[in-house]
């Protein structure tokens, strides 16, 4: 019976001291509207000053595994972009 | 206590494939698997089942608790009561949804629980008779809940494990309240006591069994346990149990209801006895206590909410269509 | 004994506005098991957590203005049905979804109002808790009129099983807005205004909302009341006998 299953949602959340959205879990909604209330109610117990994304499921695009590697491959032979490529003389700070 | 009977998939046994190799080795290097990410379909499978029935477990097993919100000796007990039950409709809906994420729907999950084709945990077709049950549901099933959850936040399939740390955070105060509701019966009038007492007398052994059946007559866990889907074996954690509940018991000034229990210096565990393994078979076949009332009850709430979920999405249609006309 | 004469009006006040709570929240747990779908468990249960935590903000208060030692816990479980306070509509059964959701919705929407003037309190305790409870009430107001929008305007069925809850429980609105002589006093001495002057903006919300679910409001004279007085309907001696069974009958222990 589909017409009574609802659509699923991916919810992201990000903390008050956070800095990005994190993928949190799923849940089912109508609508958005209660994609949102319902997020709220499951993933924050209505913590304030927390920030929601609710996103439909079907909405999201994900790269393929397989693409990874061109997507993604570390340039290794870039490692200068890497802090930890460069050593830091001794005793001095903030660096 | 989760997997009691989840026979693992042997389907794919024979993959040897590239990506085969790819997927062992992430295992090898505890690197976790995700849901795009190429895996054998015995893993996906055997997977699928825990989960979906570790879900169907926390759902059911709000019935039990809940039959007590009414009836909550304060309103503290009530308010904390209800906070817990909350909880365990939350833990199974993150595990439901990370159920999904292996190609299944919630909906699919949920008729094969009420159709009897999925399992839960036996632990939640007994009955609740007393308030001390749900005292001895919050200290025993969430003691041995978290037992057994705590290793699976090291499970090998990302969003089971990322679930089980979210329920693990959450989990820690309901055993918490669980003993404490124990502690106040067990200190106060001999009624009260007498009702502890009972209620142990009737969770004790059910308890022992959730861990599922001893590790000679359990299905074949090797390929489970390599990929880190069960982590310990059935025995390892129901000693476990065991010996970390006696001596909570002993602090109550409760007995547990078994003669052959005693300290064993040698071993430095506890030995105890062998429960009734014919009752424990036959509630998982469907012939416990409750198990009749606790899907009926399920059912009835699902079919009689059909027309609200409908109503619901007829809404949205109807507002998309005003939308674009 | 301290023969100092209690604030019988400020008593009154707050075990009014505790049994709401009380009373509303003992009815919405039965629902936790049985709800149309797992994510609506959770939504109701923070409902009721809201209302139960704020009965027992209410009660606590009401049993220290009283001065006669009785807690919390003394008022919910050791007081019979003629000397509860709450309003008749909160005690009504739970019915259908439909019925749950427009008994709620009713109520939050008189809630939200009530408390937005009780902020305002000469009592800084209660204007401390009704700020509170508002921001979680206004959270309720979304939610019910959410589902009152979806149901109203769903399906055929959905829609009529609305418009005969409505009918059902709209006439037990009218007591919420009527004032008696503690009322009256209150409103005197500034710690909560007359309930009359919640009705014509309370009427804009829940209007606004019927428009959009496609319900129209009951044209039904009866009024009926008498929760401030403790004459209740037959329903909350069953809700009462079942709330209060286990506590009563090992009298005079912790729990």
């Amino acid at each position: 019976m589909s017409k009574d299953i609802w659509p699923l949602w991916e919810v992201f959340v990000r903390s008050a001291h956070g800095l990005a959205h994190k993928h949190v879990g799923s849940l089912h909604a109508p609508d958005a509207e209660m994609a949102m209330l319902n997020a709220r109610d499951v993933y924050t117990r209505r913590n304030e000053g927390v920030s929601l994304w609710v996103v439909k499921s079907t909405d999201i695009v994900a790269s393929e595994p397989a693409a990874n590697e061109a997507l993604f491959d570390a340039p290794k032979d870039k490692s200068y972009r890497y802090p930890t490529y460069f050593t830091v003389p001794k005793g001095v700070k903030h660096l | 206590m989760y997997t009691q009977l989840v026979q693992p998939d042997e389907s794919s046994a024979g993959d040897a494939g590239p990506e085969a190799s790819v997927f062992e080795d992430k295992i090898d290097r505890a690197v976790t698997i995700e849901p795009t990410d190429w895996m054998p379909e015995a893993y996906r499978k055997t997977l699928l089942r825990q989960i979906s029935q570790h879900a169907h477990s926390e759902i059911v097993g709000m019935l039990p608790e809940a039959n007590w919100l009414t009836r909550a000796p304060s309103l503290e007990r009530k308010l904390i009561l209800l906070a817990k039950v909350q909880d365990e409709g939350g833990h199974g809906l993150y595990l439901y949804s990370a159920a999904e994420t292996l190609g299944t729907s919630r909906d699919d999950m949920i008729d094969a629980l009420l159709e009897k084709r999925a399992k839960y945990s036996s632990i939640f077709n007994y009955p609740t008779l007393t308030w001390a049950d749900v005292g001895a549901i919050g200290w025993l099933v969430d003691g041995a809940a978290i037992i057994n959850q705590i290793p699976l936040t090291q499970c090998s399939y990302g969003p089971y494990a990322r679930a089980m740390v979210r329920i693990c955070k959450e989990e820690s105060f309901h055993q918490r309240q669980g003993y404490d509701v124990m502690v106040t019966l067990a200190r106060g009038t001999p009624e009260q006591h007498a009702m502890a007492q009972d209620a142990l007398d009737r969770w004790w052994w059910p308890s022992v069994m959730m861990f599922g059946p001893p590790d000679a007559e359990s299905a074949h866990n090797e390929q489970s346990m390599r990929w880190k889907i069960k982590l310990f074996s059935n025995d390892a954690l129901r000693q476990k149990f065991v010996d970390q509940t006696i001596p909570q018991a002993d602090a109550l000034g409760l007995t547990i209801p078994d003669p052959d229990l005693r300290w064993n210096e040698a071993t430095q565990h506890y030995d105890f006895g062998t429960p009734d393994w014919s009752e424990f078979y036959e509630v998982i076949r469907g012939n416990g206590p409750c198990n009749r009332e606790r899907l009926g009850a399920r059912r009835a709430a699902h079919e009689d909410g059909a027309w609200v979920r409908e109503a619901a999405l007829a809404y949205e249609r109807k507002v998309r269509e005003r939308a674009t006309a | 004994m301290n023969a100092a004469a209690v604030d019988r009006s400020r008593f009154e006040f707050l075990l009014r506005a505790g049994d709401n709570g009380l009373i509303l929240g003992q009815r919405l747990v039965v629902l936790i098991g049985h709800a149309p779908i797992l994510e609506e468990e959770l939504g109701m249960a923070n409902v009721a957590l809201d209302l139960l935590g704020h009965a027992r903000m209410w009660l606590s208060y009401a049993g220290e203005v009283e001065g006669a030692n009785r807690t919390e816990d003394d008022l919910a479980y050791f007081r019979g049905a003629s000397e509860f306070r709450n309003a008749l509509l909160v005690e009504q059964d739970n019915g259908d979804f439909a019925a749950t959701i427009v008994r709620q919705f009713l109520f939050d929407t008189w809630h939200a109002r009530a408390l937005g003037a009780w902020s305002a309190s000469s009592d800084e305790r209660i204007a401390g808790i009704a700020q509170k409870a508002k921001r979680e009430v206004d959270y309720h107001v979304t939610r019910s009129g959410d589902w009152v929008a979806r149901l109203g305007d769903g399906t055929d069925e959905s829609h009529a099983r609305m418009q005969t809850a409505l009918a059902q429980l709209w006439p037990y609105t009218g007591e919420l807005f009527i004032a008696d002589d503690v009322d009256r006093e209150l409103a005197a001495r500034g710690i909560a205004g007359s309930p009359e002057e919640l009705r014509d903006a309370w009427l804009g919300d829940v209007a606004a909302v019927f428009a959009r679910a496609t319900l129209s409001i009951p044209e039904d004279a009866w009024t009926p009341s008498g929760g401030k007085r403790g004459l209740h309907s037959e329903h909350l001696s069953y809700l009462l006998a079942e709330m209060q069974s286990l506590r009563r009958s090992v009298p005079g222990t912790r729990w």
